[in-house]
């Protein structure tokens, strides 16, 4: 591994917003809103599906301090997706801003908008509809193909060949293959033949989907929103409301956390359709139970693993089918799949001859789906992991044993993953490393503890990308100022994990200044360089690596400047950080006199800008294992400790690269044991608060150590690669694992609860 | 209704609706540290000290605060600066939507109990929710800042 000595790079800096937020300061879309905002409410529909035959807003409109309420007659008949994607957008048009067929419960059927929160509930209570009730699809294993389409209407449209149709409930299907699949399964000593069962789960964010909307001084449509995604937002309600993207403007101001749920335009065309109408101020903010029932959760998959193997353990065939469900609408539903096979399937690339990866994506008339850290890969990670588990238990072989033989080197060429080569892997080392940190060969026997508690132990490796390749673009801005100090200008959306901290670093390392001399300013679509937003794991490989490259514009703007006072040519002109010198001469100028000559009769900008997309999108690995302490008598399951050693490639802050795994870790717990979301006969959800869908608490999760293997990624900034999303992936299939082995029962669907462990009953 | 009380160490009065929460009446009031995560008692974001108890200001009527002082982070910055920044450091502050209801409970478990071992913090503060963190990170600073203190 390249290991260099940085100034600013690979060192635990403060959050620049630490304080502030510690603090408690006002620097979230609610806080900053003027308190003069019209209130936005949503009537939201109880029926699964259903067509609004009428609807009657006479009594509502008459509640004092009601401005309007506006049904599906109000709105454009034009549909567009909600999800926030780079051109071309993958996910079908199939939302109206008011669909007078409702496909969920929650979806909206009318907009309120009233002076206080108090007249816009009243006016919700006293607005009648009358439904034609339809019977809807609620089981997604039965949605291809099902007489009841959840999209039935012409006006349907596919912007990307994605293999979907209205017509047959799919939002998009795939077949793909390399190697002779069937032939090698023949030639196999054992073949596993498992399917495996995740639930949809809610991002949970504290902070909900809120966004104010307001018409600035030239008229045009200022959107204040807690988005990860500035510029796709703009094209969203360009679209959506049909007005030009130049007349809007779409700012985010401190989020209070996304995880991908704010991937999605969400919430934001509401508050905007009620400006544009009444010209004035709007304000919605979801109620928990809002984000609950109509947010933009995982997506709900059984993913079918065939896994073909010879009696030594050599892993020579992967053959999986993946069905998600992407619930009511399309949004993110064409891609999400797709890591369920491309970023799980690689790992075994060591000993693979021949692999099959085929999906469909289906409509059902359940909550949308959207983006959630893992994006895919955590479904299909689960389904792999446990099956090499379970082939492991089956022969009778150390599970990290199994792995040794099977796994990705670094060096090799990944056929599953688009044919790239994994220049910066060192998978093998987190393995060993977690091997030896957690006392593996101590902890994997089961002990009876003597008072009807058993402890257990499992694993799970994992990989994800750190980007979407040839597709996202990252941008900055630099600039310097008149006292030395730069300003970085960025797209990308800082949602809590740190982002403006770390590019800043970046900055602070290229220009070869303190991090307190770098101010960051992010996202908004009239002053920010265009970026895709933050997800993908994007933010630190492909941001970090167009800061880098802005910065060496911009240095050679300023040698010019710096030539210019010294009398001499740019390429005389060395870059020492402080200063800049002339060559062969003490004869300097500080940055700051550089920094006051370009306000001074100057035609040099010291300011520069620069994009970055990647041909490849290089993975991080990472393995977790688990001990658990397990109740035989009430099922409950304690997790002792989780221990995990992540190959991010450098750090670039280690303290913040160890909070996202240690969240993402606790995330997954959450997911493995108690969190759901479950439906009732009539495709209500029925967790609709904290209360019922409960999320870790400090109690919960045991004791977490994260340690780091470094790799050194050459295409990314400073060795770097991704992190953001890869942490939630190891949970699922060790605790699983863990359960096995304490209880000799494969429980193949998430949430595993204490009442499925008791009955003893496996999934499938 | 007319209400007296004190707010952050200043006496005011208001006239309210016998319905409104101590939550909404406190960010009427420009107490924007005080935040909504759940409205149903289970997350911790809208803490606040009822003359020196925490309670969750969202399912309090503002009327029940009538002759009582009531404080919230904006009223307690500097005992707050004494331990923020050993989280800071740990970077545990993630998206810091959590943390005006996080820090007003360490305050009180501080002043409570000013050496808590590990269990009794994550036993103190197990009604703080965190989606971001994991909690490990909020655990180790605060154990930080105690073994400071206990240094000097």
């Amino acid at each position: 591994m390249e290991q260099k000595n940085y100034k600013a790079i690979n060192k635990s800096v403060r959050k620049k917003d630490a304080m502030q937020l510690l603090l408690g300061k006002p620097v979230y879309t609610e806080d900053i809103a003027p308190k003069d905002a019209l209130v936005v409410k949503l009537l939201r529909s109880s029926h699964a599906n259903a067509i609004v035959n009428t609807i009657d807003t006479k009594v509502a409109k008459l509640v004092p301090g009601v401005v309007d309420v506006f049904t599906w007659e109000d709105v454009p008949n034009e549909r567009y997706t909600t999800a926030g994607q780079t051109y071309p957008e993958a996910s079908p048009y199939d939302r109206l801003i008011i669909d007078r067929h409702v496909r969920c419960v929650g979806d909206v059927v009318a907009i309120v908008a009233a002076e206080s929160e108090k007249a816009a509930n009243k006016a919700l209570k006293t607005i009648k509809v009358n439904y034609e009730v339809l019977e809807p699809v609620l089981d997604f294993r039965t949605a291809k193909d099902n007489s009841i389409l959840v999209h039935p209407e012409d006006n349907w449209v596919a912007p990307c060949e994605v293999g979907g149709t209205n017509k047959r409930n799919l939002v998009a299907s795939e077949n793909s293959e390399y190697g002779d699949v069937d032939k090698v399964l023949a030639d196999c000593d054992i073949v596993l033949d498992r399917t495996y069962h995740t639930k949809a789960y809610n991002q949970a964010m504290m902070e909900t989907f809120r966004t104010y909307t307001s018409y600035d001084r030239y008229g045009r449509l200022h959107v204040i929103s807690s988005t990860q995604i500035v510029f796709h937002v703009r094209r969203i309600l360009a679209h959506a409301l049909g007005i030009p993207k130049n007349m809007i403007r779409v700012e985010k101001p401190r989020i209070g956390g996304g995880f991908g749920a704010k991937q999605t335009a969400v919430s934001e065309v509401y508050p905007a359709f009620v400006t544009m109408k009444t010209g004035r101020p709007a304000m919605l903010v979801f109620t928990r139970e809002e984000a609950q029932i109509a947010g933009s959760p995982r997506h709900e998959m059984d993913v079918r693993v065939k896994l073909g193997a010879n009696k030594d353990g050599k892993i020579r065939v992967l053959d999986l089918y993946t069905l998600s469900n992407s619930g009511a609408y399309g949004e993110h539903g064409p891609t999400t799949v797709g890591l369920s096979g491309h970023k799980s399937i690689p790992m075994y690339t060591g000993s693979l001859e021949a692999h099959r990866f085929n999906y469909d994506v289906v409509y059902t008339n359940t909550m949308a789906a959207g983006a959630y850290r893992g994006y895919g890969a955590t479904q299909g990670i689960f389904a792999l992991e446990t099956t090499v588990n379970e082939l492991a238990e089956m022969l009778n072989m150390d599970p990290t044993v199994i792995r040794e033989k099977n796994m990705l080197k670094e060096g090799m060429l990944m056929p599953a993953y688009y044919n790239e080569i994994a220049s910066a892997c060192a998978l093998d080392k987190c393995l060993a490393h977690c091997k030896e940190m957690f006392e593996w060969d101590k902890r994997y026997p089961v002990r009876d503890m003597g008072n009807g508690k058993v402890r257990a132990a499992g694993l799970g490796m994992a990989m994800q990308g750190s980007c979407i390749s040839n597709l996202d673009v990252g941008s900055a801005t630099v600039k310097l100022n008149d006292d030395g100090s730069y300003n970085l200008v960025i797209g990308a959306a800082d949602m809590g994990t740190g982002c403006d901290t770390i590019l800043a670093q970046m900055v602070a390392e290229c220009m070869d200044c303190t991090v307190d001399d770098v101010t960051v300013f992010g996202a908004d679509t009239d002053a920010s360089p265009y970026d895709s937003g933050s997800y993908a794991s994007s933010t630190t490989y492909i941001t970090g690596k167009a800061v880098e490259k802005a910065c060496e514009e911009l240095k050679k703007k300023m040698s010019e400047v710096a030539a210019g006072l010294l009398d001499c040519s740019s390429d005389e002109i060395v870059f020492e950080g402080k200063t800049l010198r002339k060559i062969n001469s003490g004869e300097s100028v500080t940055v700051a006199e550089v920094g006051v000559k370009s306000q001074l009769n100057n035609d040099i900008i010291t300011q520069a800008s620069a994009s970055h997309s990647s041909p490849v999108s290089p993975p991080p690995y990472m393995v977790g294992m688990v001990e658990i302490e397990l109740d035989k008598m009430t099922g409950e399951v304690k997790v002792i400790d989780f221990m995990s050693v992540v190959d991010c490639g450098i750090p670039i802050n280690p303290a913040l690269a160890r909070i996202q795994a240690e969240g993402g870790i606790v995330q997954g717990i959450g997911h493995t044991l108690f969190e759901n979301i479950t439906y009732n006969e009539m495709g209500r959800p029925v967790e609709s608060s904290l209360m019922q869908y409960r999320i870790p608490t400090r109690l919960d999760m045991g004791n977490l150590k994260v340690e780091f293997e470094h790799s050194f990624e050459p295409t990314g900034p400073f060795g770097a690669k991704s992190i953001g999303e890869i942490v939630i992936n190891t949970p699922a299939p060790a605790i699983a694992h863990a359960i096995y082995r304490a209880t000799g029962v494969w429980h193949r669907e998430i949430p595993i609860t204490p009442e499925q462990i008791v009955m003893g009953k496996p999934d499938n | 209704m007319e209400i007296t009380l004190t707010l952050n160490g200043k006496k005011i009065m208001d006239q309210i609706e016998p319905d409104l929460t101590l939550f909404d009446f406190l960010r009427d009031h420009n107490c924007y540290s005080v935040k909504c995560g759940c409205e149903t008692t289970n997350c911790g974001l809208c803490t606040v000290f009822f003359d020196d108890t925490p309670v969750l200001s969202c399912s309090m009527l503002a009327a029940r605060a009538a002759g009582h002082r009531i404080t919230t982070l904006e009223g307690l910055q500097d005992e707050a600066k004494e331990f923020i920044g050993f989280i800071a450091d740990q970077g545990a502050d993630q998206c810091g939507f959590c943390n005006p209801g996080f820090v007003m409970n360490t305050i009180a478990l501080l002043r409570e109990n000013p050496d808590p071992t590990d269990d009794e913090i994550r036993q103190f503060l197990s009604g703080n929710l965190c989606r971001c963190s994991g909690y490990e990170g909020q655990l180790r600073g605060i154990r930080a800042f105690l073994e400071s203190r206990r240094g000097k």
